[in-house]
């Protein structure tokens, strides 16, 4: 066992952490509002290589292991970073393991930087796929309808859906038209695959996200003070971020734990990766809504960043589904022995 | 970064399996049932005889030099099939309390012997008076020539009616502030002065009350120095706040899942295909590998020499939590039928779920109540003020 990142990856994390900490802000955030994208952000992402590390060296990327993407997303998450990073990740990975000339093209369209391709999370329902993470900005959009993999061009289709996360989500209404780029099981297959790893690093952004809104609470209630005392020395606060801690360093654990089985135990890996979206989307909530209450009235002002935590908290794991499908995604796949 | 556990981990953790298939029978899970004592001597004399019970002791002291992950391999193992530990436990954690601080005499009297399971000790940290607070003890220790003379009671002396000794914190200063006017002994039981009674609880556990009237002890059976009794506890109760609960959540797992399979609800259907049982059994299935997750990063950081305070005391703290939740959550998932006693014939799993709920709420109290671990986490892992 260690649990300690590797020299390379701390090298990548804090390469990462320095870009972030360079672009975004609350302010930033806050201007990116409503659609949630900072195109300054996202070039530089792409620039950097954040998208084509995703892929494996054979295609010309720079062959990062999911584990390593898990921990640029916790950073990712740390700062609620205004762009569409795992989903962007996450597309490239699954083109780059389709057959054909059409994802190839696509591929090199998105290492090139030309192109912006997202996946839709969950499936179309009445020729509509809904709320497509990203779809306010991408280029294109995979999408899984019944067993046919599409890869739909987005520009002129897709009209941002505002929400409660101030995310890039859009309704994109299919054409017969759209390409189909792989169809039958083995196309369910890697789209499944595929939303395992959007699970495991949506799942290591709210880690980071969440982690970042409880040093936030957690610094607030050492300073605010109250009946002359800081009103964390009170063990009605106190006692409730205890708990908050331990589920965030769990949440760690679990999301890291989940991406290090993609490669390392692989049968084990969509059981993991339902439950570390389970758990996180658990663990933003709770701790989001106590590290905003215990701002007191102030949490409830606009102006404080902690509410911005709070709103996306709650979106980015529901963009999928709610903590009780995942959960029940757990016992799907298991054995059951425990 | 490598979430296993390694493997000599794993081939330990297949030994024990093997020796715990041969070794833990249902008649003697039965046995312990039956007494509500959480300690067997023919199962102590077993692990004794395969050289496990100081597993992580240095092989100069009679252990086997294991790391943290062996052990901590070794121990889930025996907690997810209940194994009786509790007596190994407590009597290895004060001989290893013995090896550390302990005079050359009382090591030669107490480790050999501690070493073969043949004696067990108990704890008598708790009084009637005070439990979390263990600084506050009242118990009296005077001296009275070359020994002590003890005088007080000591509550949840859990095994002392079985037990060779009692681990006692005693008061030698009542003038010196809480923490330095205490020392702790090794006071033999079967001794005139000595009165135990039994205590039942709520989990059907038997633990004890224990009285001490003018009980003589020699100045051999004190462990560390006069009024650093303190110091004695804290190298003994960081072995207590480390643990996690996570047998006890894969045990009622287990039970769920095999009801789930056996049983149909009233439409006919198996209740495994209820989306409300299967989102239970996924949630239970979280919170024990974020309980493993917890119980394995405190044995790492303590076998990489970094803090662990704070961070043990949140595998206990989730750990129990969870496991109180899952009980009273799957106590209303089965229905009526789960009110039905174990030892019933008509007994769902035999009794297993009101059972989980009597036991898991021992398991938030005991061994640092819940509300001590929260000061613990909020002051060493988030550096919040101390409450005034």
């Amino acid at each position: 066992m260690d649990l300690r990142p590797s020299g390379d990856q701390q090298q990548l994390t804090e390469a990462f952490s320095d870009l972030y900490g360079d672009l975004v802000t609350p302010e930033t955030v806050r201007a990116a509002e409503p659609i949630g994208h900072q195109p300054s952000l996202w070039n530089r992402l792409v620039e950097t290589g954040a998208v084509d590390m995703a892929v494996s060296a054979e295609d010309e990327g720079g062959a990062a292991s999911l584990l390593d993407l898990a921990l640029v997303a916790e950073r990712h998450g740390r700062c609620l970073a205004p762009a569409p990073l795992v989903e962007a990740q996450v597309a490239a990975r699954l083109l780059a393991r389709l057959p054909g000339a059409c994802p190839e093209a696509a591929l090199e369209a998105v290492l090139a930087g030309e192109s912006l391709v997202t996946i839709a999370v969950r499936p179309p329902s009445g020729g509509t796929a809904g709320l497509v993470p990203a779809g306010a900005v991408a280029d294109q959009a995979l999408v899984l309808d019944g067993d046919r993999l599409l890869l739909v061009p987005l520009a002129g289709r897709a009209e941002l859906v505002r929400n409660l996360a101030s995310l890039p989500l859009a309704d994109v209404a299919l054409s017969d038209g759209d390409p189909v780029v792989l169809e039958g099981p083995e196309a369910v297959g890697l789209f499944r695959h595929a939303l395992d790893e959007w699970r495991v690093l949506t799942a290591a952004a709210l880690s980071g996200l969440a982690s970042a809104a409880l040093e936030i609470g957690v610094a607030y209630v050492k300073e605010r003070r109250a009946f002359g005392q800081p009103v964390g020395a009170f063990q009605s606060v106190a006692h409730r971020l205890a708990d908050r801690a331990c589920e965030v360093d769990g949440l760690e654990l679990l999301a890291r734990e989940a991406a290090w089985a993609a490669d390392a135990d692989p049968g084990r890996f969509a059981e993991l990766a339902a439950m570390a979206l389970g758990f996180a989307a658990d663990t933003a909530r709770d701790v989001t809504y106590d590290a905003l209450h215990f701002h007191g009235g102030y949490g409830f002002m606009l102006e404080y960043p902690i509410q911005l935590y709070f709103r996306r908290a709650r979106g980015w794991a529901a963009v999928l589904e709610e903590p009780a499908a995942s959960f029940r995604a757990v016992t799907g796949r298991a054995d059951g022995a425990p | 970064m490598d979430f296993g556990l390694g493997e000599r981990s794993e081939r330990l953790r297949a030994e024990t399996r093997a020796f715990l298939d041969e070794v833990l029978t249902e008649e003697l899970l039965q046995e312990c049932h039956r007494s509500g004592v959480n300690h067997h001597p023919r199962f102590s004399k077993a692990v004794s005889e395969r050289g496990w019970l100081a597993l992580g002791w240095p092989i100069e002291l009679g252990g086997q030099g294991r790391s943290p992950l062996e052990l901590l391999a070794h121990n889930e193992e025996l907690q997810r099939r209940n194994a009786p530990t509790y007596g190994i436990g407590t009597t290895m954690m004060v001989a290893q309390v013995i090896a550390l601080l302990g005079e050359p005499g009382l090591k030669e009297l107490i480790i050999p012997r501690a070493l073969a399971a043949e004696i067990v000790i108990a704890l008598g940290f708790t009084e009637p008076e005070n439990g979390s607070d263990a600084a506050a003890a009242a118990t009296r220790a005077v001296r009275d020539g070359d020994g002590w003379t003890i005088t007080g009671s000591k509550m949840f002396t859990t095994n002392a009616h079985i037990a060779d000794y009692v681990f006692l914190l005693a008061r030698t200063d009542p003038e010196a502030p809480k923490h330095r006017g205490l020392t702790t002994f090794l006071v033999p039981m079967n001794q005139p002065g000595v009165e135990i009674q039994a205590v039942r609880t709520l989990s059907g556990e038997r633990t004890n009350i224990t009285f001490y009237n003018d009980v003589r002890v020699g100045d051999d059976l004190r462990i560390g120095e006069v009024d650093g009794g303190w110091k004695v506890m804290g190298a003994a109760l960081a072995r207590e706040h480390s643990g996690g609960f996570v047998g006890e959540q894969q045990r009622l797992l287990t039970d769920l899942l095999a009801w789930a399979q056996e049983t149909t609800g009233p439409d006919g259907r198996h209740r495994i295909e209820d989306p409300a049982v299967t989102e239970r059994i996924g949630r239970i299935r979280t919170e024990i590998e974020v309980s493993l997750l917890l119980q394995r990063r405190g044995a790492w950081l303590g076998s990489e020499g970094l803090e662990v305070r704070g961070k043990g005391s949140m595998a206990k703290l989730f750990s129990t939590e969870r496991l109180e939740r899952q009980a009273a959550a799957v106590l209303e998932l089965t229905g009526p039928d789960a009110l039905r006693s174990r030892d019933e014939p008509t007994a769902l799993r035999d009794g297993g779920f009101e059972y989980a709920v009597r036991h898991a709420k021992g398991t938030t109290i005991y061994a640092g109540t819940s509300e001590i671990q929260r000061d613990i986490i909020a002051q060493h892992a988030l550096g919040l003020p101390r409450p005034t």
